[in-house]
């Protein structure tokens, strides 16, 4: 089967994530491996939002645009978003319009048959689950669950709106729709970004995070905050993003593995604090959860158009490691590796992540942890005289945390000496020291993972991206390579510092990214004296699709 | 049993000779001694200015991090390390100017912690320009014609907000400093004291000015009466009443239901996730389980 997208819009408010997450969870009941991801606007009514649903029999985990199923719940929905549809794709909606509208009342289904308008929604999905033969067994269980707590008299609602629609869809319109999806025996892990990330923490040891709403980055705190008592991670949502990333500092100071999670504006408020995490050598990790910007920007939407600023985020010169995983399992992992690498090396942590990763959900055939948490704390038993910034070979010093043992621990963001005091001695002890916190960097280079490489031996072009566009330049490879061209990959998910790396000299290269400036060309430009053909960007707040790289591909190869 | 000496180490001080500064360091090394608390129970936050130098200056475990944000640091210390004394110090343009969202909000959250700010009306580091204490028309480095703007009346919004202990120093009463410090650290939930400390470099007037307007609080001042404890604090600028101004009723700390139900040690020492934990939370992203559906 080739995978089917099921793409369902209306206004927020009407429930459209509630639909999309039932129908995205009863397919993976029914063994399929889905993904998902969502539009919307910045407002919590009306508006105009999708939610697609990607339906396949192995995990691709990539985003499409193109809809084989649109369900409109309303006819705004219909008008915005009907150019989506492939020509040979179906419409349901709750008007008739042109041939082959699959026409669902859904309103007046809920209003006359149920008893209420707002199980308009229920009747819809109960409707899309028949018109795609899934078991309404499957949904119900779903629906159980998700319900369960709101009363027995809104689970038993949506129950009878769901059969309704299913039959509905059944008895009227089961030859309008050419897919069926029978149930599989395959199960998945369903897993969104927002979510990998939180749970690696805690399994990596962090037990403090303090952060101030802003989207896409909210969901961390949320399923912290929720899973306190569980998850043992103390969760406190700050003033102010300058007071969160303070807090995170001053519990890793005192031992405690801790993070922040925030978008652009809230990062740049960070920033002075990322650049004392430098300075104290105080380990801290930062989700910096991309949306486009400059300012508020769009605060719903996708981009990854902080890269430069991610890298250079502080004043003056210290070390900083930054990582883009590209999907949750990689975010799982590279979480776990933040922490332990923080914790290693001492320093400020950011893990690049974006709207489209954070929203997005995910299907795996598995789901374990590559690594575990790895603690690199200093033994106070070993040591007769401590001297926090001790000046060492490789740059680190042990870390012991106050009150741990007799010994005191003394930190200070002014120019320090080994024992942590303010100095001034500009012959010896300044440069001793920016050395010695430049110096660890020798050993972090080593560490940073090279580039992923795929099919990169015949290629004559390389596309070149970096965190979350991965699926989608893979896609692109896969359908360029299906006409003929001969492209590869090379994948950046480690990005500062770079690591050594060989870039194949016979191809050409070019990168892809979700930004207008493409700001990896520019990083690997200055870093490897590389030159680039014109880039693949995007840049009006959607993700990178397959199908939109091999479309510019073309554009630009003509 | 800990003594002054064990406080003492030889660490340059750079604080003008004959600033009242030395005698809040003074002040502090009498109560930690008198609290018993060794160096090592002992964790000072401050940020950045002539204040903030203070934990350089007396052996204990300190974090010296970024004007203004002391607070936000101590609150992490102490949540991670409830076992610490955690006390920030500060002056009046990293507190109450730079951080002073931080402490608003610190008033709300009711942390373990100690506040101690060095008022000294100005910003001496940087050389004398005015601080949000700064008195109304008194000519500044950068104000030339006169500060414009009204001062910021502190102990008042604390005691508004029910701080959980507000007091008030002066730099020169070294023994009764002590006494409110040593009240102070020993009070659950967040105290505060703002310590006059006049400037002999850049302030407008000699330390008899001062000296001259502070009256010690005596017996007839309940500290639990909130109308009399605001009177105080909105009380005539020119006269400094020093003492407890103010105690609530006792209130739950900051972090209390998460020490309740999960640790009330320090964190860096509760295990990590273990594998089977782990596996368990993954399952539940799978069909069937709880988590899945949440
Ligand atoms: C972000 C930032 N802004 C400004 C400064 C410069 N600065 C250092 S200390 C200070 C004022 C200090 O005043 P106060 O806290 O009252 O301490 P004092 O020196 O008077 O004891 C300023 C403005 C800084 N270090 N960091």
């Amino acid at each position: 089967m080739e995978d089917l997208n099921v793409v369902i819009a209306g206004a927020a408010g009407e429930g459209i994530q509630t639909v999309g997450e039932v129908l995205a969870k009863t397919l993976v009941a029914q063994g399929y491996a889905v993904f998902t991801w969502k539009e919307y606007e910045s407002r919590i009514r009306g508006g105009l939002n999708s939610y697609s649903i990607r339906i396949g029999e192995a995990p691709k985990n990539a985003p499409l645009f193109k809809a084989d199923v649109l369900l409109a719940l309303n006819q705004g929905a219909v008008e915005k978003y009907q150019d989506l549809l492939k020509e040979e794709g179906v419409l349901m909606a709750q008007e008739e319009g042109k041939e082959g509208v699959i026409a669902i009342p859904f309103e007046d289904i809920a209003k006359k048959e149920v008893g209420k308008k707002i199980y308009a929604n229920t009747v819809a999905v109960g409707a899309l689950v028949g018109v795609l033969g899934v078991d309404l067994e499957t949904l119900k269980t779903v629906l159980k669950q998700i319900f369960s707590s709101k009363g027995e008299e809104v689970q038993e609602a949506n129950y009878q709106a769901a059969e309704i629609g299913f039959e509905r869809a059944q008895r009227d319109c089961q030859d309008m729709c050419p897919w069926s999806l029978p149930p599989r025996d395959n199960t998945y892990f369903f897993v969104g970004g927002n979510d990998a990330i939180p749970i690696a923490a805690a399994y990596a040891g962090c037990r403090f995070i303090s952060a101030y709403p802003m989207t896409p980055s909210t969901g961390i705190i949320t399923f912290l905050s929720k899973a306190q008592d569980r998850l043992g991670v103390f969760a406190e949502q700050a003033e102010d993003e300058i007071g969160a990333i303070n807090m995170a500092l001053g519990a890793g100071y005192a031992g405690a593995r801790a993070m922040t999670a925030t978008s652009g504006g809230g990062f740049a408020l960070m920033v002075e604090g990322i650049s004392m995490a430098g300075m104290t050598e105080t380990p801290v990790v930062v989700v910096l959860a991309q949306r486009p910007g400059p300012a508020t920007g769009l605060p719903t939407r996708t981009a990854q158009g902080d890269l430069l600023f991610a890298i250079n985020a502080g004043h003056g010169e210290f070390l900083k490691l930054v990582l883009a995983p590209y999907d949750a399992k990689d975010a799982f992992q590279k979480t776990v590796r933040a922490f332990n690498l923080a914790d290693k090396y001492q320093i400020p942590v950011i893990l690049l992540t974006d709207q489209l990763l954070a929203d997005a959900h995910y299907s795996y055939t598995d789901f374990e942890p590559a690594t575990s948490a790895s603690y690199h704390l200093a033994d106070p038993s070993e040591i007769d005289h401590y001297k926090r910034y001790h000046l060492s070979s490789n740059g680190i010093s042990p870390r012991l945390y106050p009150g741990q043992s007799a010994h005191l621990v003394c930190v200070d963001s002014d120019e320090h000496d080994e024992q942590g005091h303010i100095t001034e001695d500009l012959s010896k002890t300044v440069p001793a020291m920016v050395e010695k916190r430049l110096t660890k960097g020798e050993g972090l280079k080593n560490e940073v993972a090279p580039p992923e490489e795929i099919q990169i031996e015949d290629a004559e072009v390389v596309l070149v991206g970096w965190g979350s566009a991965r699926a989608a330049i893979l896609e692109s490879i896969h359908l360029l390579r299906e006409e003929d061209v001969k492209v590869g990959m090379i994948h950046f998910t480690e990005l500062w510092p770079l690591p050594d790396y060989r870039f194949p000299e016979n191809a050409s290269l070019l990168t892809v990214e979700n930004n207008a400036t493409a700001q990896l060309a520019r990083l690997l430009r200055s870093e490897f004296s590389l030159s680039f053909k014109e880039n693949i960007r995007r840049y009006d707040g959607l993700p990178l699709t397959g199908e939109y790289i091999r479309r510019q591909f073309h554009a630009q190869h003509r | 049993m800990p003594s002054i000496d064990d406080y003492a180490n030889n660490v340059e001080i750079q604080w003008c000779p004959g600033c009242p500064n030395f005698g809040i360091l003074q002040a502090f090394k009498k109560a930690l001694v008198e609290l018993e608390k060794t160096p090592d129970q002992v964790c000072l936050i401050s940020g950045i200015g002539q204040a903030a130098k203070l934990p350089h200056y007396l052996k204990c475990n300190f974090f010296n991090g970024l004007h203004g944000r002391p607070i936000p640091v101590a609150l992490g210390v102490q949540t991670a390390n409830p076992d610490l004394t955690t006390v920030v110090v500060t002056g009046d343009g990293d507190c109450y100017g730079e951080g002073g969202n931080h402490f608003i909000h610190a008033l709300r959250r009711n942390p373990d912690i100690t506040v101690v700010v060095h008022n000294n009306e100005i910003y001496a580091l940087t050389k004398g320009q005015a601080s949000p204490t700064t008195p109304q028309g008194e000519k500044r480095t950068l104000q030339v014609k006169g500060v414009d703007i009204e001062p910021l009346n502190m102990p008042a919004i604390a005691i508004l907000h029910d701080c959980a202990f507000v007091a008030r120093g002066f730099a020169r009463n070294i023994d009764h400093l002590k006494g409110l410090l040593v009240e102070a650290i020993q009070h659950p939930g967040f105290s505060y004291v703002d310590v006059i400390q006049p400037c002999i470099t850049w302030g407008n007037r000699p330390i008899s000015w001062y000296e001259d307007r502070v009256r010690e609080l005596g017996e007839e001042h309940n500290p639990k009466d909130k109308d009399a404890a605001m009177a105080l604090a909105l009380g005539d600028k020119d006269e400094f009443p020093i003492g407890i101004l103010y105690q609530s009723e006792p209130k739950d700390p900051f972090g209390h239901r998460y020490r309740d139900a999960v640790t009330d040690g320090p964190l860096a020492q509760m295990p990590s996730l273990s594998e089977d934990q782990l596996h368990k939370m993954l399952s539940e992203f799978k069909p069937g389980a709880g988590r899945f559906l949440d």
